[in-house]
């Protein structure tokens, strides 16, 4: 019978100790070196305010919740112990004190008062949106983000890397297994940097942790929310609303340099967005648009239509022997560059260059046996998109 | 004129007897626990390493869905209406249901709702993927046609509730034996009453939002779609203006349960009767203003997040003051630890575990990074399982014996209830951890350092899963071949009219009210 409550008392208590456990790991994290595995147990402190501010409130929380849960289960387990009835204790027959009933109505109010000091502060600095340096429009999109630096002219989409065959255990899986994007957002340290975020179609919600900042990307509003990175590094984060098949699949990646550092990256990054326009006046052959064609399908339409082009039946439909794909250029541009407003399929003009879009088209047009042999230059998508 | 049951199939398909529905209700939701557990085992399995390897994400998601949908309505909730047909009458002194030919129909669409919901899975579409809140549009303008199925299943379902509740109420005000004051209730009869009026309140919510959604859907309405003036974070308001009364819905019969079981194993009664009527009302009723602590990163204005900050801490009081009572019931009692109340106890521990995690999420600026990650799944597994879940079984190993005449084999209930609890933390316990860490929930498939305690976190829930069977083994084990139960009184410290019936109590009990004093 003792064995049992030993047992009983260790497996009730095995949850409290790994608690405090977590706690006193983080005090390892905060000594530096960043905990993983077995040793991920707690919040991680992370680099701006709002981060630190989460953490410390999220600490005072759990050492409070040990805290009644050591003196409750203390005494509960204490009476499991010595009010056995195989110690032949007798019961008492007291039922009723208005006395100890108001006492622990009234210290859980107290200490609730208490703990809302700093959840109220730190709510209030988390909604100071005002007086940012710098503005980025985040959009999610069925299953990739897009940043946008709002009065530089610079946009573009940041989506997974990682390939199928690592997801489905065909090729090794790397170090930042879907932790890793086509193009991270590059942020200076040290600027409060306000963040605009929506979404094109379902919702979205962008979360980096180090960053403390988590917000829903809801299709037709824009939510607003900052951050001032204190220290340079790459942080990863994820998309944590459930968003549909790909919800898994389309990380954050944010990389946090110096501003002088960032201030080249913009520079460099202008630069290159010229250099993709005056692309679109080249001319390609049909192999060229059929390879770079593959390539970005793949990235940015076969989570959808498949690799195959065959879709999934009741919910993407395929491009195999598709009426669009194989009938009227000017309707599959439509579709491609316009999306299909109220459904999965979006409108990739202001995702995707005029290139890759003519490259797609193409693509879709003669891959699969789809042999229209129709050619789209990068040239017609502009006259296409000109002409609406 | 006493007569027995009706022979053959007739006496389930016809049945008008509380004790029948009753155990229709409790076997019906207990396929759906295993059925839910399945899919459970789908998700526990695919996540058990990094990489997809036994299915697609998007047929993950319609596991994730179904387990959700599947357990909380036809697990968790069936089984405590089955427990209120069974018991409340007894408790009460009453002879039947107050409508017992509703409470037949109430049963039985209950498998055509869940056959419609289930047959989704065969169609082209596929099942429900937009995970048991179903946020639109997701589940609007994105979703597979099947999800018409789906809201056609929900309203089956919730009608089923609703009539079941109606029935309780009717039951409860109306039925009671002469002497049962309401002061004198048991408080599995209280729990119950006060849970019928919030299901009453709040199902016809759930049907309304469903119906926006079949709106939006078929006949051009735009609620949620901003294209057409419509808002998608209504959808969230309306369905957590049903969703979080719903989450007392399933816990507060569990209440009931262990106040019932705590003091007879205690062989002291319940500390603070009335208080403990007191607090559960006090839930209820601010239930009903605190749905949007689910909501905290949607972007509502600053006033409104404070506000639902405040409200939300406010339910740890009450909540807390149950907790208190239990303990202060067991203090200076004469214990003893038969598997209903190693139920009741581990109930009392691990639900308060779940509160906790609770209270910490209920300060927005911090649930900012605990949510929609597995912290919150570590959370509603603690109050839903370990706590609803498990006080289920405690109250069914507590009343198994006066309901079949049989007694459970001790040994095995109790080795039954160890590896349900060590395999439950083992499964539950380290989604905090990965949720802290940054691990998102409704994840497919997951970075490579959240795999540690995936594969724990796996294993745990292979070993909940297997205890489930042995359950079932237990239950039909007692029912073949159980020895006999004492006449009346299964346990030594038990009070209540049921106590005074024989074991198994006759087919219609009561039919002449005893006298409460
Ligand atoms: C998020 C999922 C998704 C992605 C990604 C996606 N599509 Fe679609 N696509 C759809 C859906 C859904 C439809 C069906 C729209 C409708 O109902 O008319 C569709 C339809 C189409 C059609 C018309 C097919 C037909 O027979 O009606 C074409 C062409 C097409 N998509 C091309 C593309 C291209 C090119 C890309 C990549 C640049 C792409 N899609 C990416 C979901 C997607
Ligand atoms: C002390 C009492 C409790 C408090 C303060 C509390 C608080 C919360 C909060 C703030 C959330 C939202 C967290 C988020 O998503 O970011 C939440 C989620 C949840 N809670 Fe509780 N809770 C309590 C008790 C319960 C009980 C008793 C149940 C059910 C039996 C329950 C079931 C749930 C469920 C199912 C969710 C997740 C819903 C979802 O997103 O799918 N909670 N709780
Ligand atoms: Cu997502
Ligand atoms: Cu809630």
């Amino acid at each position: 019978m003792l064995s049992r409550l030993k047992r009983l008392v260790a497996y009730a208590l095995t949850p409290l100790l790994l608690l405090s456990f977590a706690g006193l790991s983080s005090a390892k994290e905060a000594s530096g070196g960043s905990p993983e595995g077995w040793g991920l147990l707690n919040l991680p402190i992370g680099v701006s305010s709002l981060s630190r501010n989460s953490y410390e409130l999220h600490m005072i929380l759990l050492w409070v919740c040990v805290g009644i849960g050591v003196v409750v289960f203390g005494i509960m387990f204490y009476s499991m112990i010595a009010h056995r009835k195989s110690k032949g204790h007798e019961p008492a027959t007291f039922h009723e004190s208005a006395k100890v009933e108001l006492l622990w109505t009234i210290i859980p109010v107290i200490i609730l008062i208490v703990l809302a000091a700093p959840a109220t502060t730190y709510l209030v600095e988390r909604y100071d949106t005002d007086e940012a340096d710098m503005d980025i429009k985040i959009t999610g999109y069925q299953w990739k983000w897009q940043y946008e630096y709002l009065g530089e002219g610079v946009q573009f989409m940041s989506e997974l890397t990682t390939p199928e065959s690592a997801i489905y255990g065909d090729t090794p899986k790397s170090e930042f297994y879907l932790s890793e994007v086509s193009e991270p957002l590059v942020l200076p340290v040290g600027k409060k940097i306000r963040f605009l975020v929506t979404s094109k179609d379902v919702i979205h919600s962008w979360w980096v942790i180090d960053l403390g900042v988590k917000k829903d990307a809801i299709p037709g509003f824009v939510n607003e929310t900052w951050v001032r990175i204190d220290e340079p590094g790459v942080y990863r984060g994820f998309c944590t609303e459930l968003c549909g098949k790909g919800h898994a699949f389309m990380p954050v990646v944010v990389n946090a340099v110096p501003e002088d550092e960032y201030n080249s990256w913009l520079a460099d990054k202008k630069v290159a967005v010229a250099a993709e326009r005056e692309l679109a006046k080249k001319v390609f052959t049909l192999d060229e648009l059929m390879a770079q064609g593959e390539e970005a399908y793949n990235r940015s339409c076969a989570a959808c239509h498949m690799a195959n082009g065959e879709g999934i039946p009741g919910a993407f439909p395929a491009l195999k022997d598709s009426s669009v794909a194989l009938g009227s250029v000017k309707t599959h541009l439509d579709v491609v560059v316009n999306g299909v407003a109220g459904t999965g399929m979006q409108a990739f003009g202001g995702q995707l260059s005029e290139v890759d879009l003519a490259a797609i088209i193409t693509y879709e047009r003669n891959a699969w046996g789809n042999d229209t042999k129709d050619i789209v230059q990068p040239v017609d998508v502009l006259k296409f998109k000109q002409g609406q | 004129m006493a007569h027995g049951p009706e022979k053959g199939i007739g006496r389930w398909l016809f049945s008008t007897n509380h004790k029948d529905i009753g155990t229709m209700y409790l076997w019906f939701s207990f396929a759906m626990f295993l059925l839910g557990g399945s899919f459970a085992m789908i998700i526990r399995a695919e996540l058990f390493e990094p990489g997809m390897q036994l299915v697609k994400p998007e047929f993950f998601n319609q596991m994730t869905t179904m387990h959700g949908l599947v357990m909380v309505f036809g697990a968790i909730m069936p089984s405590f209406v089955g427990l209120a047909n069974w018991m409340i009458p007894l408790q009460i002194g009453a002879p039947d249901m107050a409508l017992p030919r509703m409470n037949n129909l109430s049963f039985w669409i209950l498998p055509f709702g869940f056959a419609l919901l289930a047959s989704t899975l065969f169609m082209e579409g596929g099942a429900p993927a937009f995970g048991w809140t179903f946020y639109a549009p997701l589940s609007t303008t994105y979703a597979p046609s099947t999800v018409n199925f789906f809201i056609f299943g929900v309203h089956i379902i919730g009608a089923s509730s609703i009539m079941g509740s109606i029935n309780i109420i009717a039951t409860v005000l109306n039925m009671r034996a002469p002497g049962m004051t309401m002061m004198k209730l048991p408080l599995f009869v209280w729990t119950w009453l006060i849970t019928a009026f919030l299901l009453v309140a709040v199902m016809p919510v759930l049907a309304g939002t469903v119906t926006m959604m079949l709106m939006d859907i078929n006949f051009g309405t735009s609620f949620f779609d901003a294209a057409g003036g419509g808002d998608p974070v209504l959808f969230q308001h309306v369905f957590w203006f049903f969703g979080h009364p719903e989450v007392y819905i399933i816990i507060l019969p569990a209440f009931g349960v262990v106040s019932a079981v705590i003091p007879t194993f205690s062989r002291k009664p319940l500390f603070g009767y009335s208080s403990m009527v007191y607090a559960t009302s006090a839930i209820a009723f601010l239930s009903f203003i605190v749905w949007a602590h689910h909501m905290f990163t949607v972007g509502m204005p600053l006033a409104g997040e404070l506000y639902f900050m405040y409200a939300t801490m406010l339910i740890a009081v009450p909540t807390g003051v149950k907790v208190f009572n239990w303990i202060t019931t067991m203090f200076r009692g004469s214990l003893t630890f038969e598997t209903p109340m190693l139920y009741a106890i581990a109930f009392i521990i691990l639900f308060t575990i779940g509160g906790f995690t609770g209270l910490m999420m209920a300060m927005a600026p911090v649930d900012i990074q605990y949510h929609d990650t597995y912290f919150i799944v570590s959370h509603f597994h603690y109050v839903m399982v370990a706590g609803a879940v498990f006080a289920m079984t405690s109250g069914i190993y507590y009343w198994l014996p006066k309901w079949t005449g049989k007694m459970y084999n001790e040994t095995m209930g109790k080795a039954q209830f160890w590896v349900s609890f060590i395999g439950f933390n083992i499964a539950f316990f380290p989604q905090h951890f990965l949720g802290l860490a940054g691990m998102p929930r409704r994840y497919a498939d997951y970075a490579l350092q959240f795999a540690e305690w995936n594969m724990v976190s796996s294993i745990g829930a292979f070993m909940y899963g297997a205890a489930q069977l042995f359950f079932l083994y237990n239950v039909i084990q007692t029912i073949v071949a159980g020895k006999p139960a004492p006449e009346e009184k299964t346990w030594e410290g038990a009070e209540g009219l049921e106590w005074t019936l024989s074991s198994p109590p006759p087919y219609h009990s009561f039919t002449t009210p005893p006298e409460v004093k």
